[in-house]
């Protein structure tokens, strides 16, 4: 079983790369495209555009359907969700932790100041 | 994407601003998504000591980080491993503090880093950060305009 924390080192691994992140906005705007479709505006031969698919599909960010002859990818939301809950969690409790940070050393700051130091 | 990178002014000096970083009297009174209490703070402030910290937040439910310092150089860097106890652990993360003395007091940077992106990010220079953040927030719109209409 592939837990939480494999998942999202998978995200992220797939994420670093910007030619995959392109194909993800792509997929973001447009919510399903033909492999054809999603290689011809970059500037990479089509079995190199296979591979980022492979390594995406494998981090669960796409599926890909075939019908016929026409392999259609579609973007699947749930890992970069896991990604994105983490940020926020951390976001949320640093933002909050370190306005009361402040607070308290620009106290101590005024409390050494009146004691001469 | 890969990181949370915060930038805060504080108009106190580096030492005050470490100090209150790393004692327990400092994380009592700030440590915490929310103004619940703490109810433990440890710290062992060396390279290689530990902290621990627990907290309670507004709804009632306990939480608990702990890590091991990595770098301890009073005043301008502090950087140390998390990860919270129990179930609730998405594993182990990085946590950086950096502090430079501005005319105003002090200029601390917070980098919360996972773990496991520790080489890619290494190896990619900066400037993508900024393009990921951007399909990040993309992706997160979208998620919950889907999430809604369902």
């Amino acid at each position: 079983m592939v837990n939480y924390q494999q998942r999202l080192s998978r995200t992220f691994g797939a994420l670093v790369d910007p030619t995959r992140r392109a194909i993800l906005a792509r997929l973001e705007r447009e919510d399903g495209a033909s492999v054809s479709e999603l290689a011809r505006p970059l500037p990479i031969k089509l079995p190199a555009v296979m591979k980022h698919l492979d390594v995406l599909d494998s981090a669960g960010l796409i599926t890909r359907s075939k019908a016929g002859r026409t392999v259609t990818v579609r973007l699947s939301p749930k890992p970069m969700r896991e990604a994105v809950d983490w940020l926020r969690r951390y976001e949320r409790f640093w933002s909050a932790s370190l306005d009361r940070l402040a607070a308290y050393a620009e106290s101590k700051e005024i409390e050494a100041r009146r004691k001469g130091r | 994407m890969t990181s949370l990178t915060l930038v805060r002014r504080i108009k106190a000096r580096p030492s005050i601003v470490f100090d209150a970083l790393t004692t327990p009297e400092g994380i009592a009174y700030w440590w915490g998504p929310d103004d619940g209490p703490v109810l433990l703070a440890e710290t062992d402030v060396r390279v290689g000591g530990r902290f621990r910290v627990r907290f309670r937040m507004l709804d009632g439910s306990e939480h608990e980080s702990s890590g091991q310092y990595h770098e301890v150089m009073r005043p301008n860097r502090l950087a140390m491993s998390w990860r919270w106890a129990g179930s609730e652990d998405p594993g182990e993360s990085r946590l950086e503090f950096d502090l430079r003395a501005i005319p105003e007091g002090t200029e601390l940077t917070l980098t919360h880093s996972r773990l496991a992106d520790e080489d890619t990010r290494r190896s990619h220079e900066r400037g993508w950060s900024g393009s990921l953040d951007k399909l990040e927030r993309h992706f997160a719109a979208s998620i919950e305009a889907k999430a809604g209409g369902l």
